[in-house]
């Protein structure tokens, strides 16, 4: 449906719903507000839904757009765009068998088309920027968005600018480039590519996906939340893990959840909402032991680099969700993240990157200190693929090398064991 | 000290459009008390109550987030560049 305005989150001051991000009144953020009233027939609104096709946009009464969505359901529309989200939302008994969980699930959003949940906001984005007649599309990025805007860029046949932190891992920099995008490549951290695309984009006709399409962006996030109520069958989980980096995901993942139940459309209560940071960049997470309401920047030094964000803006929204939600945000180190990664892998078959092996370190920690009840319906969500950043598990195994003999291979196995049975 | 401010757009309105001014001051909060002088209605949209900045304004020095210097007391040499930017969340 179409945004009815846009709303500072601060001081609540209107403004169209057009390419503006920042409250002129009080800095503040722009959000995207709708006239839900007109969805009052809500058997209507599942019927839609349901009928809808398996992506994101089976969700339009709860996105931004004007006119009808892109994707695959409207094949009026000219270049649509990749078709993004509906992931698969997967029991994780093993994983839960050993960490003391009996509802486990996980909601593996590395199956979008390029491996990460930025698929979805980008879709978003670059469709609110076609309506706004914008003819370029850029981003800054820790490497999944660049990812995310490349591809969808050369889907639509769109020119695009990705900015990334220079020091990026190769897998992320190779599947960005690859889809012909402009690359540029900045020698700083992501606070600085930020504030520089943040500098250029008053100055030029672009929708960055991140700065003056956020308020756009951003709403892309909640549709995480609304395929996982549909995939539990219109329920509520108890609980949820998410990863934060600047916190927008993690905040419009409960928004999803909340105007779902504020319409009716499921009932219960908001889940608890668990943050997870890095150790290594943890402003959200200091903050949050610290029982203070706003962030204190960091440097960031962590494999997690996905989640490398040391001035996080929608920090103080997330800080106040993990209060108000009964939950926490809790840091894990570099080890534990590539601990992370292996345990999931090995218990789930499921392979993420850094930010993923964050997000199972967070929830194993939660688990092992007795935080949740061995009932809870618990969601792990997995935010990116692990061949984006292969070296986190470089050294982590041996394989043998053997001749091509079934000597070599007896011999082989005389000296080192093969494991029966799964780790 | 003669140091330049970036204004970003959204307090362009408050700057009569102008994107860049040049001020005098020792520190941020020197600069910045400048800035409000000249700009009727500026101090409000960054500034709380308090003196503080409000908690979505960044302001570098150099390029630099002055929370990682001295703050509002940060100093500034002559012929510095000050930008103000809103915190955007996203990457």
């Amino acid at each position: 449906m179409p945004a009815e305005k846009l709303k500072c989150k601060e001081c609540g001051t209107e403004y169209p719903p057009e390419a503006l991000y920042v409250c002129e009144r009080c800095f503040g953020p722009l959000e995207v507000a709708y006239d839900h009233a007109r969805l009052d027939d809500v058997a209507a609104v599942r019927r839609r839904i349901q009928a809808g096709h398996e992506d994101i946009w089976r969700y339009a009464d709860f996105l931004p757009l004007s006119g009808p969505p892109p994707g695959p359901g409207n094949h009026g529309v000219p270049h649509p765009g990749l078709p993004v989200g509906w992931t698969p939302l997967m029991r994780a008994d093993r994983l839960g068998e050993r960490l003391g969980l009996r509802n486990l699930w996980v909601k593996n959003d590395a199956a979008n088309p390029t491996h990460s949940f930025k698929d979805r906001v980008v879709a978003v984005a670059s469709a609110r920027a076609r309506e706004l007649g914008f003819e370029a599309l850029a981003c800054a990025s820790t490497g999944n968005l660049g990812n995310a805007v490349a591809a969808q860029a050369a889907a639509i046949g769109m020119p695009s600018y990705v900015f990334i932190p220079a020091d990026l891992e190769e897998q992320k920099i190779l599947g960005t480039g690859v889809f012909g995008t402009n690359l540029v490549e900045v020698r700083g951290n992501y606070d600085e590519v930020n504030r520089l695309c943040t500098e250029l984009s008053a100055d030029r006709d672009w929708a960055f996906v991140n700065i003056n399409m956020r308020p756009y962006y951003a709403e892309g996030s909640k549709t995480v939340a609304f395929e996982i109520v549909e995939q539990l069958g219109w329920e509520l989980p108890d609980r949820l893990v998410v990863p934060i980096a600047s916190g927008s995901l993690f905040t419009k993942v409960a928004r999803g959840f909340e105007e779902w139940i504020a319409l009716g459309l499921v009932d219960g209560r908001l889940p608890t909402m668990n943050g997870a940071q890095a150790t290594g960049c943890a402003p959200v997470a200091n903050a949050y032991a610290a029982g203070q309401d706003f962030c204190q920047p960091v440097k960031p030094d962590t494999i997690a680099k996905s989640l490398a964000i040391g001035n996080p803006a929608d920090g103080p929204y997330a800080l106040d969700l993990a209060r108000r939600s009964g939950g926490s945000i809790d840091a894990v180190s570099d080890e534990e993240i590539r601990d992370g990664i292996t345990l999931l892998a090995q218990t789930t078959g499921i392979f993420t990157e850094t930010a993923g092996g964050v997000t199972t370190a967070v929830l194993a920690k939660l688990a092992a200190r007795g935080a949740i009840d061995p009932d809870e319906r618990v969601v792990l969500v997995i935010t990116g693929d692990g061949l984006k950043t292969l070296d986190a598990v470089r050294g982590s195994f041996t394989a043998r090398r053997i001749d091509p003999s079934v000597e070599a291979f007896e011999e082989c196995i005389a000296r080192v064991p093969l494991v029966a049975g799964a780790a | 000290m003669a140091v330049n401010v970036k204004i970003p757009t959204a307090l362009r309105i408050a700057t009569d459009g102008e994107a860049e001014v040049g001020v005098e001051g020792e520190t941020v909060s020197e600069v910045l008390d400048a800035l409000f002088e000249r700009f009727d209605g500026l101090r409000e949209r960054i500034s709380d109550e308090q003196g503080s900045l409000r908690r979505f304004v960044n302001v570098y020095v150099a390029g630099e987030d002055i929370r990682f210097l001295d703050g509002l007391d940060t100093p500034v040499a002559d012929g510095s560049e000050i930008t103000i930017l809103p915190a955007v969340a996203g990457g």
